[in-house]
């Protein structure tokens, strides 16, 4: 593992993941400082209902603010934005974030190839993704995309994840740059751009 | 994926061939759109898939169905139902009659969700309720009142958490897999053809409800929607937007005030 090799010029960093992933972050980002220089997008699958569980819980165990995503919405550094339930969530130019409510893809709305295709187009080598734990093939397709576009694609370990599946797939099918457990992913994520 | 340079030619394109004017809408969905198009209909390329657009009017219509999104179900987000038939009704039943306006209906899930709580509010018969699209395709399909049977669970669990207290397999027909709503929801609707874009407003309405449409605009074009809602909305009318949608980055928003926490505004101004 390249230990060393720090991720720097990084303006966005989004976060894929299914079932098994949500356990991963509430490890992760109650032990994350306040970040500065980059917006952090977070796409699970989640259950379609209105409610904004999701968002209060990482409001509460996290020191970066959590910003409601609405359509349009300014993509700011230094804040937390998660992809509503039930709403693809995509990239516009101008760090503008919009929405789309149109077919699910791999069974999936949001879709994190979705997300992930999506910012890939709009920051290129200025974006980090990171799939987490999942047990659908969900995410692969947009890691191969982010990489294509410059970006630096991460996947976690898949015998550090609850469901193996999702994040095996992607080993299998893309030349990740790292493949972390969950602690390495902390220490990489505190470490972009620092 | 597709380039942004060959987004740009479609647009110029279909503008000058038909008229129609995809420039205002949100690029990265309609990129997408277009790429799926281009996908499922197995185009070689993107010039294959321009000239079969420029030179085959039918094949113009199926891109404009496929390209503009026809995802809807009745009685999304149940909890916006809730607000309308608890809050929104009782005011507008005050009146001696009531106009509405679904702008962007699609295939008409929602204007029949509408038409069955006005029904329970008892208030269907002094209303009219206009229902409007982009995509004539579509309309033929909302003016049949059929839809796919195996949706009427979802669609009932939804009725029921919007505060429905009926049977919902009342207001329909089984046949076939298919639903038939009754004639009498019917009744009170008028489906027409209608560009947000590009035509002005028609009438002036009590409630308008524009759910999910906005997203697939940018914001210049949203404001010129957001304009043409302002115009044509009654004193004290309501606008209803989609649970993710906003005015607040509309110069109209002092126009308007926010109902509680739900995405409904009152025109006060």
């Amino acid at each position: 593992m390249e230990e060393n090799k720090l991720i720097s010029g990084c303006k966005v960093l989004i976060i894929g993941g299914s079932a098994g992933s949500l356990e991963v972050l509430m490890k992760i980002f109650p032990k994350l400082g306040p970040v500065s220089s980059f917006a952090i997008v977070i796409v699970l699958h989640r259950k379609n209902t209105e409610d904004s569980l999701l968002e209060e819980l990482f409001a509460l165990k996290s020191q970066i603010p959590v910003k409601e995503v609405e359509d349009k919405v300014k993509l700011l550094p230094g804040s937390i934005y998660i992809a509503p339930s039930d709403y693809h969530l995509l990239f516009e130019k101008n760090d503008l974030l919009s929405l789309d409510i149109s077919e699910k893809v791999n069974f999936s709305r949001p879709s994190i190839d979705v997300s992930f295709e999506s910012a890939a187009a709009i920051y290129g080598s200025s974006l980090v993704a990171i799939l987490l734990s999942g047990a659908n093939a969900d995410g692969t397709q947009g890691l191969i995309e982010v990489k294509k576009a410059g970006g630096t694609i991460i996947v976690q370990k898949p015998e550090n994840s609850k469901m193996p599946f999702m994040p095996q797939n992607a080993v299998n099918h893309t030349s990740p740059d790292f493949i972390l457990d969950e602690g390495e992913i902390l220490k990489l994520i505190s470490a972009i751009n620092s | 994926m597709i380039e942004d340079r060959e987004i740009e030619i479609l647009i110029n394109d279909v503008f000058e061939y038909y008229g129609l004017d995809f420039s205002g809408y949100s690029q990265a969905s309609f990129k997408r759109r277009v790429y799926r198009l281009i996908q499922l209909d197995g185009f070689l390329n993107f010039s294959e898939f321009l000239i079969r657009v420029k030179t085959d009017p039918e094949y113009f219509k199926r891109m404009v169905e496929e390209i503009t999104v026809n995802v809807t179900e009745m009685f999304r987000d149940p909890l916006f139902y809730k607000v309308l038939r608890n809050e929104i009704l009782p005011v507008l039943g005050t009146k001696p009659f009531i106009r509405l306006w679904h702008a962007g209906c699609s295939t008409g899930e929602e204007v029949f969700s509408m038409a069955i709580l006005l029904k329970e509010a008892n208030l269907l018969h002094k209303s009219l309720i206009y229902a409007t699209d982009l995509n004539g395709i579509v309309l033929e399909t909302a003016r049949k009142g059929i839809f796919p049977l195996q949706m009427m669970k979802q669609y009932s669990e939804n009725y029921m958490a919007s505060g429905g207290k009926k049977d919902f397999s009342h207001y329909y027909t089984a046949n076939y897999g298919l639903a038939k709503f009754e004639e009498d929801l019917l009744e009170k609707m008028v489906f027409s053809q209608h560009n947000l874009i590009s035509d002005t407003s028609f009438n002036e309405f009590d409630l308008i409800l524009c759910r999910n449409v906005l997203i697939y605009f940018d914001k210049d074009l949203q404001e010129r929607a957001l304009k043409l809602f302002d115009d044509s909305l009654a004193k004290l009318g309501f606008l209803a937007l989609g649970t993710k949608e906003t005015i607040k980055f509309s110069h109209l928003k002092s126009r308007f005030q926010q109902f509680e926490k739900e995405k409904i505004w009152r025109k006060i101004n």
